[in-house]
Formats: C-alpha cells, sequence, structure tokens
C-alpha cells in the first residue's frame, strides 16, 4: 500500500491539513505505521501535481487544509476496488534465511527454526494481549489491524510448524565433495518403513492411548 | 526466554503457592523394546492467575501431560503435586475428591450429558460431591451468569449452540471452588469468533485466580497464555518468557 491512498481516504472524509492527516493516519493504522510529517508533505505535493487534491486557502492559524478532487476519488476508488498483489509486498527474509540456512555448512536448521517460532509465538501473545483489552466498540479499526498482524503471525508459526515437519524427513543429498551436507540431523532422519510421517511415532501411541 | 526444563519456581504473585507443579514427569507406555515413552522429564509449574499453554505435534505428549496433570493417569517416574498435594500420596478416594473439587477438566467433546438441563450440567460434579441440590444449583447459576448464560440454564444441551455448550462446558469446569483448569483444545469444533470469545472467558477467569492449562496445536489460541511451552517427542524443548503488562506492551506500539 501507498500513503498516497491511505492520505486520500483520509481525505475522502473531508478536508485537513498536514498535522491532522499525519494524526488521522496513525489513528486509522493503530500507530502500528508511524509517519512523519515530512512524508505527509511530500506526499501532499505529488498528489497535488497529480490533480488528485486541491490545497485550499490557509485557515486562521496559518494551516492550509487540502481537499480531495473527482480524479482523487476515482483513483481511491480503484484502488479499493483492486486485489494487492502478492509481488507488490517486500520479499520475505524468513523464508530466504531458512533456505539458506539449510544449505550452509553447520548451521542447526532446527533450532533456528525453533527459536524463529518462540520469537514469533511470543509477538502473537503480545498481539492477542493488546486486542484482549481493545473490547469498546470504537477500538474496532485497531482490532482490525491487530488481527492482520494475529493472523499473519499464526501463519509464520504454522509454516514453520511444517518447516520442523519437513526437516525430520530431510536427508540432505552429497556435498560438492561426495560427503553427506551438514545441514539438518542425519541421526533424526526418516526411519525406514516410516516414509511419509515425522519420527515422533513414541509420543503419538501415547497420546492415543489416552484418547 | 526461560531454560527447556524449568525447575518448579516460586510464584510471585503468591510465594510456594504454584497451583500445579510437574517435578521431572516421565510417562512410559509398555516396556523392553516395546516401550512407548509420551512423556521424558517435563518440569512445569503454573501459578494463581497463570494460563500455561501447551503446543507441540500430534504424538509430542500434550495430552498425556494434561491427563498426569488432572489425576486421570499416574506417571512412571517424577512427582505432580496440585495446591501442594502430592499426586502420587493420595489413596484412590482422595484423588477421586481432588479431581472433584480443585481441578476443572474441558474437553473437546465436551462430555455433556444429553439429558440433563445446561444448569443440572454445571451443578452436576458438585452433587456428585455430595453438596445440597439447591446449594448446587445457586452454585450453578453463578457459573453460569459468568458465562453469560443467564436465561439458558433450562435448555437441554442440544436446544444450545456450539458456542453456548462450549461455555456451559466451561462454567462446569470452573463451578464450586476449582482453582486449576485444564482444557484439550476447547475451541476445536467453533468457528473463530465464538472460539475467540471462549479464550477470553477462561482468560478472564485466569485474570481472576485460577490456574489453567490450555493444549492446543493452533497458534492463535496459545496466545491468549501468559506462557507457551513447546513440546516434542515427550520432550520440553523451548518456553516463551511471561509477558509484561498492557500498559507495557501500549507503549511499545505506539499508542
Amino acid at each position: 500500500m501507498s500513503i498516497r491512498h491511505g492520505l486520500l481516504a483520509l481525505l475522502e472524509r473531508g478536508q485537513m491539513y498536514g498535522y491532522q492527516l499525519r494524526a488521522s493516519f496513525e489513528e486509522s493504522t493503530g500507530s502500528t505505521w508511524p509517519l512523519n510529517i515530512g512524508q505527509v508533505y511530500t506526499t501532499l505535493s505529488r498528489l497535488e501535481r497529480d490533480g488528485l487534491v486541491r490545497p485550499l486557502p490557509e485557515n486562521e492559524g496559518g494551516q492550509r487544509p487540502y481537499e480531495i478532487t473527482d480524479a482523487g476519488r476515482a483513483d481511491l476508488a480503484l484502488w479499493f476496488a483492486t486485489p494487492l498483489s502478492r509481488a507488490d509486498r517486500p520479499r520475505d527474509e524468513l523464508a530466504i534465511k531458512l533456505a539458506l540456512a539449510l544449505t550452509t555448512p553447520g548451521v542447526d536448521v532446527r533450532s533456528v527454526v525453533q527459536t524463529q517460532r518462540t520469537a514469533t509465538m511470543r509477538t502473537l501473545q503480545e498481539l492477542t494481549r493488546l486486542k484482549y483489552a481493545s473490547d469498546r466498540p470504537e477500538d474496532l479499526p485497531w482490532r482490525l489491524v491487530l488481527d492482520a498482524m494475529v493472523f499473519q503471525a499464526e501463519a509464520e508459526v504454522r509454516w514453520l510448524d511444517h518447516c520442523e515437519t519437513s526437516l525430520v524427513r530431510y536427508r540432505p543429498g552429497p556435498g560438492p565433495d561426495g560427503r553427506p551436507g551438514e545441514a539438518g540431523r542425519p541421526g533424526e532422519a526418516g526411519r525406514p518403513g516410516e516414509a511419509g510421517w515425522p519420527t515422533d511415532t513414541a509420543g503419538r501411541d501415547g497420546e492415543e492411548a489416552r484418547r | 526466554m526461560s531454560g527447556p526444563d524449568d525447575v518448579p519456581r516460586a510464584c510471585p504473585t503468591a510465594p510456594g503457592a504454584a497451583v500445579l507443579d510437574l517435578r521431572d514427569v516421565h510417562r512410559t507406555h509398555g516396556s523392553g523394546e516395546a516401550a512407548v515413552h509420551a512423556l521424558r522429564g517435563v518440569s512445569l509449574t503454573v501459578c494463581p492467575g497463570e494460563l500455561v499453554a501447551v503446543m507441540g505435534p500430534s504424538g509430542s505428549g500434550k495430552s498425556t501431560l494434561l491427563a498426569l496433570a488432572g489425576g486421570l493417569d499416574g506417571p512412571t517416574a517424577g512427582e505432580i503435586l496440585v495446591e501442594g498435594q502430592p499426586l502420587g500420596a493420595l489413596d484412590r478416594r482422595a484423588l477421586a475428591r481432588v479431581r472433584r473439587r480443585r481441578i476443572g477438566y474441558i474437553f473437546q467433546n465436551l462430555n455433556l450429558l444429553g439429558s440433563l438441563t445446561a444448569a443440572e450440567n454445571v451443578a452436576l460434579p458438585l452433587e456428585l460431591d455430595g453438596v445440597g441440590v439447591r446449594q448446587a444449583r445457586r452454585a450453578a447459576q453463578v457459573a453460569l451468569d459468568e458465562v453469560g448464560l443467564t436465561e439458558l440454564g433450562g435448555r437441554f444441551p442440544d436446544q444450545l449452540s456450539g458456542g453456548q455448550q462450549q461455555r456451559v462446558a466451561i462454567a462446569r469446569a470452573l463451578v464450586g471452588e476449582r482453582r486449576l483448569v485444564l482444557a484439550d483444545e476447547p475451541t476445536g469444533a467453533l468457528d473463530s469468533q465464538t472460539g475467540e470469545a471462549v479464550l477470553r472467558l477462561l482468560r478472564r477467569r485466569v485474570d481472576a485466580g485460577v490456574a489453567a492449562v490450555l493444549v492446543t496445536h493452533e497458534a492463535r489460541h496459545a496466545a491468549w497464555a501468559d506462557r507457551v511451552v513447546f513440546l516434542r517427542d515427550g520432550v520440553m524443548v523451548d518456553s516463551t518468557a511471561p509477558l509484561g503488562g498492557v500498559e507495557q506492551l501500549l507503549a511499545g506500539s505506539g499508542r
């Protein structure tokens, strides 16, 4: 997303000057996206250049409000109507990190996975605690932003669980010198006859005995 | 971050008064080559006002841990204390009394009796414990009030929605003077909003002083806990540190 469309959406509510836009933007995003006033004015001047907003006369306090133009409304409507593309989002550093960990000698990938999962779980706990404390009707915009972060963190934990299961079955191929690769733990790779299952059969049997 | 196997720790809110204390607990099924090690040296302390979530893949030992904590099963080695009382030292009758009076269970499949009303289901553990019917019903009504089902005590389980049934199960787990609640995937069959309402309820009860252990494989649900421990192959492999207060988190988020 661009700050540009965020500001257009705010101006659709009514005319505002720079500091009001900055405060409203932060309020709408639950302060998860802090803006500095310079970013606001730079964006406003680009929007004005493109004919999407127009400046109004200064008020008594010397502040210059802006209002959205018809072209701005059309641009905003198009933004709301168009799905975001995954390709527009930043690359996933964590996925790249794990992929590299798998092929870097001497790295305990399972430990990398577990450390990340504990950290992400902790973030998820913090987000949930904030949500628990925000149950007034007027907190809804903030709760929606929190929910988005909660679901993203949850997806990351699920993906890490999946990575861990895959690692249990992982048998590194021979390295360039013909020796087995070092990533993963060869001793914990899948045992014969257990293809397709994680190697935690001991616990699984125990758990099923309880059900 | 605390170590993989916490030594039983003192409770900051009530020194020396852990509600649940698992000390180097092992549970093995069978023997010799066929032995299955469901839990291998797990130590865990849960304090009043603390919700601990236990996560792990299928077969990691989560449900075994819960069964042991609730006195439904005994450890092969190690010790389990509920409110300072070693469960291993109790005879069958005394153990049954602790289970009825001090521990509440919430299961995924609810286990509500279809021939009893919601209020009767909630009162049942007290009546089984010798509490008079009228007193038990009064306590049940209080528990139903707390879960927002004041008006629905006279309905049978099949006249309630899934979320309402789960709230009845929670009221039953909390009725009387229970200090420890053990929940096994309590939101399993519920949609995300209803599941969240159930967790909010559990959280509120914990904030009021109950100790609880929540077994789940859903990170979003585990996140309601103060501490999350991870089990793998019967071993506790990691644990998140307890959270700070909301004010601290709000300051961190810039609000």
